[in-house]
């Protein structure tokens, strides 16, 4: 396989809160290859955002992130600076928010902060920053883009401003495009026309893509490769066909039985549930995080550090005692969460 | 046989909104031309993409807002004239934020006893009873009874406000986006809630929602908004199955289901949501429409009548044709 875009082993974020230490994040593992995307799914306050902005080294300042592989394209990110740092983000790697707005200026029109982003990285003159911003403003769907320059993000839809904020990623050619919950405030139909446009145009640069979400329906549609996150930790990770195919770990399954997909979910009947909530992250967490709600625990889940084991298929992974036969027996007889 | 529990009829609702510094107000028809029957007993889904007029229609119903014109009827009186106290006994509502809907200086108890002292319950003695009874069946420990709603996880205060709305035992619960704030796991914890409860009382619901899954799965009729209209409305099976209007047929293209290898489809939708403040002309979703005629910029659609319900678009004026669309999940 080709050396990866990002190679990160052993990523942990701790948190300062009054009461202790918030373990964020826990010794998560992923690469991403060239033109890839991978889908970080989970129900809010998993560790998703705070995964992406260890990334981007943008976390809060009551929080410490350790990692003993960190590798960029072959850079070591935990031996920059603040200053080299600063010039990776929106060049070599860039981050596409929920809200459009965190990312844009208010007072700048949308054709300066676009020419902005790329002179910030690249020696480049006013004009041939100009063109590319209307380049890429038309690549993302904005019609007569020369015209729209000047205009200001008030002024436009959150539909269009997320596309705004595309193409503003893409102004230096990042290699990696970290986009978090990037659709989740938009209408489904704006939704659908973002997602496929992210999607097109990785494969036209052929970006890498860590696409996070609590959205199993985005997550089937564009991963490659996924992984389902659960209080601070990767519970299953697999291809897209490994994970909704063949659950495997007692949330994947409990889940996915959650949703209702039409044609498929008997109309009006009961759906799944996962009763309980998620453990407090504050302090150590002995054994598996999901047992106080999974439906098959025993004492065996309650104790030591639970490792990703492998499912069936290679590159299948999941974190639980169960052996891959009973999981998939669980799967079956549809005794889940 | 036709028993409904809400009948509206033409209603409209229009804001007045400033278009700029000294600039005069511009009308804004967030409803506009609403004719629709909710019949006892089903559960009536409205979906559309945000701005549509769901929630405007909804408040109307609710009695917190007047039509500009029209009328709506609750269970045979006229709402407006009808005392605010007789509506808030036969119909509630249920909000999508289950954080700011809870008053955070009342403790949960007297959220949820709130409907039996506003409509002047004549029986304060069974309150507590009665409230204790309620949390039980939607799920909440009575011990959660003094506490706060900041002390509450997302899920329980969305209990907090179905306890509240069922406490007097309504005819008709108005649901405007339930779901929406919570995770799937609460998501369909509380959907499953709101089935049993159905069941139990024998509820009619009014279920707003912009997630069609959602709606697939709770609604025994559906109907669609777009600026202000409804433009297809029809029994959940058929409606899913054969959706007619050309907007139904994007919207349900842009369901994402949790099927991998399917990608994300191009859903034709080419232009943004319009401005409602300055609609298009003729049929209002035309600049988006992947079927468009000569005609639709032109005129206003004819809404026709089909089977188990109505659609309102040019493709069907010479009565319902071929042209509704197999299903996306028949097509594969
Ligand atoms: N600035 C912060 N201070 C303290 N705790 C935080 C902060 N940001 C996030 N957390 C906590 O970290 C955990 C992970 O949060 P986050 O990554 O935002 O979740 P997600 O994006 O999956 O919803 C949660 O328990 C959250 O409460
Ligand atoms: N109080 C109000 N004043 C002015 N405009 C309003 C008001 N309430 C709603 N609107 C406008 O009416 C339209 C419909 O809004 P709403 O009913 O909230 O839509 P939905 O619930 O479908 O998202 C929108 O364009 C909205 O901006
Ligand atoms: S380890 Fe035990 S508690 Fe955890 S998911 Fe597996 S069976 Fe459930
Ligand atoms: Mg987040
Ligand atoms: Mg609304």
């Amino acid at each position: 396989m080709a050396k990866p875009i990002l190679d990160v082993e052993n990523l942990s974020v701790d948190i300062n809160v009054p009461s202790g230490v918030l373990r964020a994040v826990q010794n998560i593992s992923f690469s991403v290859a060239r033109g890839e995307t991978l889908c970080i799914v989970g129900e809010s306050g998993c560790g998703k955002s705070i995964t992406a902005l260890s990334l981007m080294n943008l976390l809060p300042r009551t929080a410490r992130r350790s990692a003993d592989t960190l590798l960029l394209d072959g850079q070591d990110l935990s031996s920059l600076r603040e200053r080299e740092m600063s010039d990776l983000r929106g060049n070599a790697m860039a981050m596409i928010f929920q809200e459009p707005m965190t990312s844009l200026n208010p007072a700048y029109s949308i054709g300066n902060q676009l020419e902005e982003a790329m002179r910030r990285h690249r020696n480049v003159s006013n004009s041939e920053a100009r063109d590319r911003a209307v380049f890429l403003l038309e690549k993302v769907g904005i019609t007569g883009a020369r015209g729209r320059l000047g205009q200001y993000p008030h002024q436009l839809s959150g539909g269009l401003r997320q596309r705004v904020m595309i193409a503003m990623c893409l102004m230096c050619e990042p290699a990696l495009i970290l986009a978090d919950e990037p659709t989740t405030a938009l209408d489904v139909t704006i939704q659908a026309q973002i997602l496929h446009l992210l999607a097109e145009l990785r494969d036209e640069f052929e970006t890498s893509l860590i696409l996070i979400t609590h959205d199993l329906g985005i997550v089937a549609r564009v991963a490659d490769r996924v992984a389902v996150m659960y209080a601070g930790e990767f519970v299953e990770t697999g291809t897209a066909e490994q994970v909704f195919n063949a659950p495997s770990h007692p949330y994947t399954q409990g889940l996915l039985r959650c949703i209702p997909i039409p044609g498929k979910t008997k109309r009006g009947a009961h759906l799944g549930a996962i009763p309980g909530i998620v453990p407090n992250l504050v302090g150590r967490l002995e054994g598996c995080h999901f047992a106080s709600r999974c439906p098959h625990v025993h004492d065996a889940c309650r104790s030591g550090q639970l490792a990703l084991r492998p499912a069936f298929e290679e590159s299948h992974h999941y974190r639980c005692v169960l052996s891959p036969e009973a999981c998939a027996e669980n799967l079956k007889s549809g005794v889940a969460a | 046989m036709s028993d409904p529990v809400i009948e509206a009829r033409d209603v409209t609702r229009t804001f007045m909104i400033g278009s700029g510094f000294m600039r005069a107000k511009k009308p804004l028809h967030a409803v506009n031309g609403i004719s629709l029957n909710v019949e006892r007993g089903e559960v009536l889904g409205i979906v559309g993409e945000s701005g549509c007029g769901k929630s405007t229609l909804a408040r109307m119903m609710l009695g917190l807002l007047t039509p500009t014109s029209g009328t709506l009827h609750l269970d045979g009186q006229l709402v407006g004239s009808a005392d605010r106290i007789e509506v808030a006994r036969i119909l509630q509502p249920i909000f999508q934020d289950p954080y700011s809907s809870l008053n955070p200086r009342k403790s949960i108890g007297n959220i949820i006893m709130l409907p039996l002292r506003v409509q002047k319950d004549p029986n304060p003695e069974t309150w507590r009873k009665r409230t204790e009874e309620i949390m039980d069946l939607v799920g909440l420990p009575t011990r959660v009874f003094n506490n706060f709603p900041s002390q509450l996880s997302g899920g329980q205060r969305q209990r907090v406000a179905i306890a509240r709305a069922l406490i007097n035992r309504p005819k008709i619960v108005i649901c405007d986006e339930p779901t929406s704030a919570l995770d799937v796991s609460v998501q369909s914890q509380i959907l499953n809630l709101l089935q049993d409860l159905r069941a139990e009382f024998g509820l009619t619901y009014v279920l707003i929602s912009h997630n069609l899954a959602v709606i697939e799965h709770m609604a025994t009729r559906v109907a669609v908004m777009y600026l202000g209209r409804i433009v297809e409305q029809n029994e959940t099976g058929a409606l899913f199955e054969t959706p007619m209007h050309p907007y139904t047929q994007a919207l349900l293209d842009s369901v994402l289901t949790p099927e991998p290898g399917l990608g994300v489809p191009d859903t034709h939708l080419g232009a943004a949501y319009p401005n409602p403040v300055d609609p298009p002309s003729g049929c209002t979703f035309h600049p988006r429409c992947a079927a468009v005629m000569d005609q639709c910029p032109k005129q206003f659609p004819p809404r026709v009548a089909v089977r188990g319900g109505m659609v309102e678009c040019h493709l069907y004026a010479g009565g319902a044709g071929k042209k509704a669309r197999k299903g996306k999940k028949n097509e594969r």
